[in-house]
């Protein structure tokens, strides 16, 4: 176990390395001149120019840039942003603004995911497993834009139980309607695969032997049943908290909310090198540690799997 | 040894004779996409404490669903009890609530099955699933539960019960698994253990050895055994009676040896002749021509009619009564029952 989690903490180096080094390059490629942007409509002097770029070390070779980047990376100094804001800092504004907003589509879609699906796999067949599919099959098919629309317009404008934009973004109730938003489709997805999960496993052996020992049925269904059942929704979990925080960008333009999505956009019509690969070093972070909390869950949810 | 080697008190014991679970007349059915199979057609059967009736037969001939229904795990839909009585200590438990049922199952009934692999959950370890009866049935903290599997599992011979109470099923052989679902049944020390062919899955060598510790085990504690099998090899040292099943009914019922010597229906004794033997080396195996019936279509008279060598027209046309059978001076023999018009000619003949 000690040496999984080692050599899996080894494989992040280069995963992080690389995914960085994309985006550093990335940035770069995209139309448009940073620097000449800062004067606005101004036509600015060329030695202004030069100079600011000689300030920004942007006249050096893009490699070397990187190199310069990771080096200040890694000593925990993320750079400053066009706008001569700390990187850092900008990150610290944004991100428990989304992490709040992930961890809440999270929760929706843990919760409700696995209650709809586990109901769904019991009741094989009958009307609410035939409605759950039915509705999670259009949920999946909705793009997010359109059902954040649509959530607007019915939550907002005609029931006019919570505002069309979030006005405060560390506000949980505010924060609400756009988790439930982010949280649509993945809870279509955990409701699909724990229905279908239950649906296996219901009928297998072990759940024969259970009810076989007399154990009351919720026993038989929480401990044995759901154990078992919950092994794929559990990897897909694992994933998907990556995702969400990157899906994160869309709701969060919809409903205005002041996160990582938000800052990353500007960042990225700014051409701010600096400031998107900071959130893109942090999210792949995140994404890397969520999937190693998966991976280290899995073992102990199946002990089939081991890990050397 | 503590409680759970102990004996049963007296007040649990019932009078020597009287029958511990009694089925009566049982038919079951199931409802398919081509219509409803009769799994199980009517049938009696019956175990008193101590003794080991061993049910026979081929795959489909309604012995698994026989036990599954007494169990009470029967799938519901599609399975469907049509009619017939199931009376554990004279109680019927067909009409009891789901609760009743419940407290019975493992407690008084306890069922052994076919592939413990599967039967075993994955993802627990079998300390765990062992302690659970204690935990669930008798309240037992976590701790004594462990203590109970330690000794349920020396019990069973598992050597090094005390370190290998928390790995899980797949650490363990094929052999040692079904001696984890033996102890399993023993926990909570039931009065009737149903065992569904419980070593058809095993290694020849291991099946004697697991054989051996049920019937041992079943001595000690003075349960009544039902054994599953098709596998007439198996049934002949630990049983004490047989049961031999056909289309979901019982065709022939004798004490074990009577039956091995001198079977009164054409299908047992097919059955006896298609074991292979050394002294035959060299000669073609016996096969009973033709296959099981179709549950969905059970031909009209005997269900065995259409691969007996010694059919009649009586047999095509009216359904045989279970005959009391008797020697040639016209004796009862007792236990001796066979659902074959020309019983006679064939025990006899």
């Amino acid at each position: 176990m000690g040496r999984f989690v080692a050599r899996r903490l080894l494989q992040m180096i280069p995963v992080f390395l690389g995914t960085t080094a994309l985006i550093f390059f990335m940035v770069h490629v995209l139309p448009g001149d940073p620097v000449a942007a800062m004067w606005g409509d101004k036509a600015a002097d060329p030695a202004q120019l030069a100079a600011k770029r000689h300030q920004l070390g942007l006249d050096q070779p893009l490699l070397q840039q990187y190199v310069t980047y990771m080096g200040h990376l890694l000593t925990g100094d993320f750079g400053t942003t066009m706008g001569q804001r700390k990187v850092i800092d900008v990150i610290s504004a944004a991100m428990p603004v989304t992490v709040r907003l992930t961890l809440m589509a999270f929760g929706v879609e843990v919760v409700f995911g696995v209650l709809i699906g586990l109901f769904a796999g019991l009741r094989r067949g009958k009307a609410f497993d035939k409605g759950t599919l039915v509705i999670t099959l259009l949920l999946i098919s909705i793009p997010v834009p359109v059902l954040g629309f649509l959530f607007q317009t019915v939550f907002a404008d005609q029931l006019k139980l919570v505002t069309p934009t979030v006005q405060d973004s560390m506000n949980f109730g505010q924060l609400l309607l756009p988790a439930v938003v982010l949280g649509s489709l993945s809870l279509a997805y955990v409701a699909r695969l724990t229905r279908t999960s239950i649906v296996e496993n219901v009928r297998a052996d072990y759940m024969r032997t259970a009810v076989a020992k007399g154990l009351p049925r919720r026993r038989v269904i929480g401990t044995h049943l759901l154990r078992n059942s919950m092994i794929p929704v559990i990897t897909f979990l694992g994933t998907d908290l990556g995702a969400l925080m990157g899906g994160a960008i869309v709701t969060e333009s919809i409903f205005n909310v002041k996160g990582v999505g938000n800052a990353m956009y500007h960042a990225i019509n700014q051409s701010d090198g600096a400031t998107v690969s900071g959130f893109v070093a942090v999210l792949v972070l995140v994404f890397l540690a969520a999937s190693l909390i998966v991976d280290l869950l899995y073992a102990v949810l199946d002990p089939r799997i081991r890990y050397a | 040894m503590t409680t759970v080697m102990e004996k049963k008190t007296e007040t649990g014991r019932l009078v020597p004779g009287t029958p511990l679970l009694e089925v009566r007349d049982l038919h079951v059915e199931f409802k398919t996409r081509d219509g409803i199979a009769k799994a199980v057609n009517g049938v009696n059967y019956s175990v008193a404490a101590g003794e080991t009736l061993a049910v026979l037969g081929e795959s489909g001939s309604g012995k698994s669903v026989t036990a599954q229904t007494i169990m009470g795990i029967l799938d519901m839909p599609p399975g469907r009890v049509a009619s017939g009585e199931i009376l554990f200590r004279g109680q019927d438990m067909l009409k009891m609530s789901g609760e009743e049922r419940r407290q019975i199952r493992g407690q008084k009934i306890a069922m052994i099955f076919q592939d413990a692999l599967s039967s075993l959950n994955p993802v627990l370890s079998v300390g765990y699933q062992l302690g659970e009866m204690f935990r669930v049935h008798r309240g037992a903290s976590r701790k004594e539960a462990k203590a109970k599997a330690i000794e349920l599992m020396d019990r069973v011979r598992i050597p090094a019960a005390a370190q290998r109470v928390g790995d899980y099923p797949h650490q363990f052989s094929g052999g040692m698994r079904q001696r984890i679902m033996i102890a399993m049944a023993l926990a909570l020390e039931p009065d009737l253990i149903i065992a569904d062919e419980p070593t058809t899955a095993l290694d020849v060598t291991v099946q004697a050895q697991v054989m051996d510790l049920l019937a041992e085990l079943q001595a000690e504690y003075h349960m009544g055994l039902i054994l599953i099998t098709h596998d007439l090899g198996v049934v002949a040292d630990v049983a004490d009676k047989i049961a031999v099943m056909y289309a979901g009914r019982i065709v022939e019922t004798a004490p074990v040896h009577q039956l091995y010597a001198n079977p009164a229906h054409p299908y047992t004794k097919g059955l006896l002749r298609s074991i292979p033997r050394l002294d035959q080396k060299g000669e073609e195996l016996y096969a009973i021509k033709g296959l099981p019936p179709n549950l969905l279509k059970v031909p009209a008279g005997c269900a065995f009619n259409p691969r007996c060598d010694a059919a009649t027209d009586l047999c095509r046309t009216e359904t045989p009564a279970l005959h009391q059978v008797m020697d040639k001076d016209g004796a009862e023999l007792a236990g001796r029952r066979s659902a074959c018009h020309l019983w006679k000619e064939t025990l006899h003949g």
